[in-house]
């Protein structure tokens, strides 16, 4: 009867890993731009400047994956995007208004009065941070299971702070390609510091997931998926040391092959990434609601996977022209 | 008593207004600006890139509060409301899944090079990344008000145990309702910006800063003003004969009309009285809604008697709220009416030499103070719109089919009402300083300083940390 089996079956599946991918872009891409923000205190006015450059033209196209992902979550699994957020509700106030005002302080920071640029900053930095803790206290909550007790709340304080050191990580990485001298210099003292947050952070989910259900346990330890898995905690390992090493012998002779550090950083939050969603598929609400149940209609579904095909190759495609057009080192963001 | 309900509207409503009015700017100004362009690229005269440059970094700070603020209405779905997508998710859903991939990552991408990349791409890129940005917004805009109209007038579904389940996508994206409400929305944009435009410019004017730029902008609003409002008050009109048949409940609200009659007269002035359900002091004009709504002196308009249920509840809205919304949008815009066609009047007198036309020059300097005090008019229209057909829609959320009721989260009334705390504060500040900027920015260009982004720091200027070998 169908082309291409039952529909209920493969289109939650494939949204599901739409929505996974627009949170993985999300995280790395406005990972970076709200780690830069994080680290705004550590550097001085003008090195301020410089940083605001190395992210201006990217940074509201990178927001955009949020609204995709959450875009995505609302209508491929409207039940699950409303208990998600209900739950979540608190983080998700603190994390929207962080994003208010780390995004209009781009604008205002260079408009408005120099008296104000010093305030402006500072809600750069502050928004940023608070985007970057609530995310990190929800991707806690989350592992736990939504639900609020103290240890799930101590847990998703340490998140909170582990996953900032990760975003404040990968940003450094890519100061460290877009910016040069005296600030690349820091940015790479900065990753050298940060990578251990990010090594600690990685390994409390890793070690905290399957403790959380059984049934994780059970995906991961039993045999002979644990032999297919291994690769991805080897992998991870080897890319930490990679990046340690390649850390300690920055900057590079003549600044070459300075975007491998933001490079690896992105493989290894792709890696644990993926070792999370292999955890908890097939659920959406961990342990409670899964994507077949929490899926729309087919017909729906079907309807925006049509213009997906379309739409997401153009949205892939004009996104590299972008990075390609401000590719290279950071330049002075002027309008002419 | 402050229940949840009431709460989540509450922060609901200032979520939305909040946001609107920076849409509102930026999606006419989007256009204005990709015109200020061409004409610089045809003409290669220096005061069309003047305005570019100035109204592009007013765009840029819009559109950035509109992001910021439209990233805050995608979550108030799942926050506050899940219900509205538990139960019509799977027509909601696609419509800003559409909105999200068609719209918001080509306005995203290319402002970045629309602002940044004018020396850095070709001209034709460069205008090509205005048009997408502009071309971005509007379909922004088309989806948004799709799903909205939907919601007024849902067609092209089924209910299959309590969930709207789509049948027909060409009937519930050209509902009845969208398309008198996108253009009325999209001529309010462009309104708005024309009397933004105009206040600003008239700002400059008067404190001095008299270039070719200030003018060309100046006039360009104004004649764009007076040559919209009329279309506006058509379309306008048009709309609320579609609401007179779709919703007859709001308009008997709009006109505080309580009893279903014939020859209605059009109120000027009521206080409408929910408990007695009749108006107060009333003042209007014989038969003038009748011909207004029917187009025949004695034609017949519901009254909202009609719309109460067996047992006594309303389904009809509060009438206070959209009877005065409604009548400060109409006011506003009659407002702008006069307003430009008198400045159209003013700029076309001939000089005192016979020479040509006075221009902006004819403008007497009060009535400038008037353009800049009618600066934001436009916000006031648009709000008031929107506060007219939302309210008016009341208690329905998507008419007829379900309640804003049934769409309410449970969540504490406590933690909605610091949300909601938290978020008026913020926006307080955003808009104040929003509102500074915009002046403080045409105060500096007045005074000839540059208003680039001062931000010190090249890559040429700077030494490698690891010389050459």
């Amino acid at each position: 009867m169908y082309t291409f089996g039952d529909p209920a079956e493969w289109l939650p599946f494939v949204f599901a890993g739409l929505m996974g991918l627009s949170i993985l872009v999300y995280v790395v891409l406005d990972g970076f731009d709200l780690g830069v923000g994080v680290l705004f205190p550590l550097a001085n006015e003008d090195e301020k400047d410089a940083m605001i450059a190395s992210i201006g033209p990217f940074w509201d196209a990178n927001e955009t994956w949020l609204v995709l992902a959450v875009g995505l979550l609302l209508v491929a699994f409207p039940t699950a995007h409303g208990e998600i957020l209900t739950a979540l509700y608190g983080p998700v106030v603190i994390m929207l208004i962080g994003l208010i005002l780390r995004g209009v302080a781009f604008e205002f920071r260079v408009k408005a009065p120099a008296a104000y640029k010093r305030l402006w900053n500072n809600a750069f930095f502050v928004g940023s941070l608070m985007t970057s803790l609530s995310q990190g206290f929800m991707l806690g909550m989350y592992v736990m299971g939504l639900d609020y007790t103290w240890g799930h709340v101590a847990f998703g304080v340490l998140t909170a702070v582990f996953l900032t050191v990760g975003y404040s990580f990968i940003g450094a990485t890519w100061m460290i390609h877009k910016n040069s001298d005296v600030l690349q210099a820091k940015a790479i003292s900065w990753a050298r510091g940060g990578i251990w947050g990010l090594i600690l952070g990685i390994a409390a989910v890793s070690l905290a997931t399957p403790f959380v259900s059984d049934r994780i346990f059970d995906k991961w330890f039993s045999f002979p998926q644990m032999l297919y898995l291994l690769p991805l905690p080897i992998l991870s390992g080897a890319l930490i040391l990679w990046l340690w090493g390649m850390l300690r012998q920055m900057p590079f002779k003549n600044d070459r092959l300075n975007w491998l550090p933001f490079v690896a950083a992105t493989l290894l939050f792709t890696l644990a990434y993926g070792g999370m969603a292999y955890s908890f598929y097939p659920y959406v609400v961990p342990e409670k609601i899964t994507i077949y149940e929490a899926a729309s209609a087919p017909e729906s579904l079907f309807i925006i996977l049509v213009g997906t095909l379309f739409v997401l190759p153009a949205i892939v495609g004009y996104t590299l022209l972008s990075y390609w057009i401000f590719r290279g080192k950071a330049r002075e963001l002027r309008y002419d | 008593m402050l229940d949840t309900l009431l709460l989540s509207r509450i922060q609901f409503a200032a979520n939305i207004s909040f946001h609107i009015l920076f849409p509102t700017i930026t999606i006419a100004l989007g256009w204005v600006l990709l015109y200020f362009r061409i004409r610089y690229n045809r003409s290669g005269d220096d005061r069309w890139m003047e305005a570019y440059g100035f109204w592009v970094k007013i765009f840029a700070l819009s559109f950035a509060m509109g992001v910021v603020s439209g990233i805050t209405m995608s979550f108030q779905f799942g926050t506050n409301w899940p219900g509205f997508m538990e139960i019509v998710g799977n027509i909601a859903g696609p419509l800003l899944a559409y909105e999200i991939m068609t719209a918001f990552f080509l306005e995203a991408v290319f402002l970045g090079i629309m602002l940044f990349g004018f020396s850095r791409v070709p001209r034709w890129l460069h205008t090509g990344a205005t048009f997408l940005v502009a071309f971005g917004t509007t379909m922004s805009t088309f989806w948004i008000i799709v799903l909205n109209s939907w919601m007024h007038t849902p067609q092209g579904f089924e209910m299959i145990d309590g969930v709207a389940h789509a049948t027909d996508w060409s009937a519930i994206i050209f509902n009845p309702s969208m398309p008198y409400r996108f253009f009325h929305m999209m001529l309010a944009s462009f309104l708005t910006v024309s009397f933004l435009i105009a206040g600003v410019s008239a700002f400059r004017y008067l404190i001095g800063g008299r270039t070719r730029g200030v003018r060309v902008a100046l006039r360009t609003s104004v004649f764009m003003a007076a040559l919209l409002i009329p279309v506006q008050i058509f379309v306008g009109d048009l709309h609320g004969l579609n609401t007179k048949e779709y919703q007859p409940a709001k308009v008997a609200a709009m006109e505080g009309v309580w009893e279903t009659q014939n020859g209605a007269p059009l109120l000027l002035f009521a206080l409408p009285d929910e408990e007695a359900r009749e108006n107060n002091f009333e003042i209007g004009i014989p038969k003038l809604a009748s011909l207004i709504l029917t187009h025949d002196w004695n034609g017949e308009v519901k009254g909202l008697n009609e719309f109460v249920a067996e047992d006594g509840t309303a389904l009809h809205p509060r009438v206070a709220p959209v009877f005065w919304s409604f009548r400060v949008m109409v006011g506003t815009g009659v407002l702008m009416l006069l307003v430009s066609w008198a400045a159209v009047v003013l700029m076309m007198r001939k000089r005192a030499d016979g020479q040509g036309r006075r221009g902006v020059d004819g403008l007497p300097k009060l009535f400038l103070f008037g353009l800049v005090g009618m600066t934001f008019s436009g916000w006031l229209a648009t709000l008031a719109g929107w506060y007219t057909t939302e309210i008016g829609r009341q208690p329905w959320l998507v008419q007829g089919v379900m309640t804003t009721k049934e769409a309410v989260a449970d969540v504490p009334p406590t933690m909605v009402l610091s949300s909601l705390i938290a978020y008026l504060t913020v926006y307080a500040i955003l808009l104040g300083a929003y509102i500074g900027v915009i002046f403080y920015l045409a105060r500096r260009a007045s005074r000839g300083q540059s208003i680039e982004p001062r931000v010190p720091q090249s890559e040429d200027a700077q030494v490698r940390a690891v010389p050459a070998e």
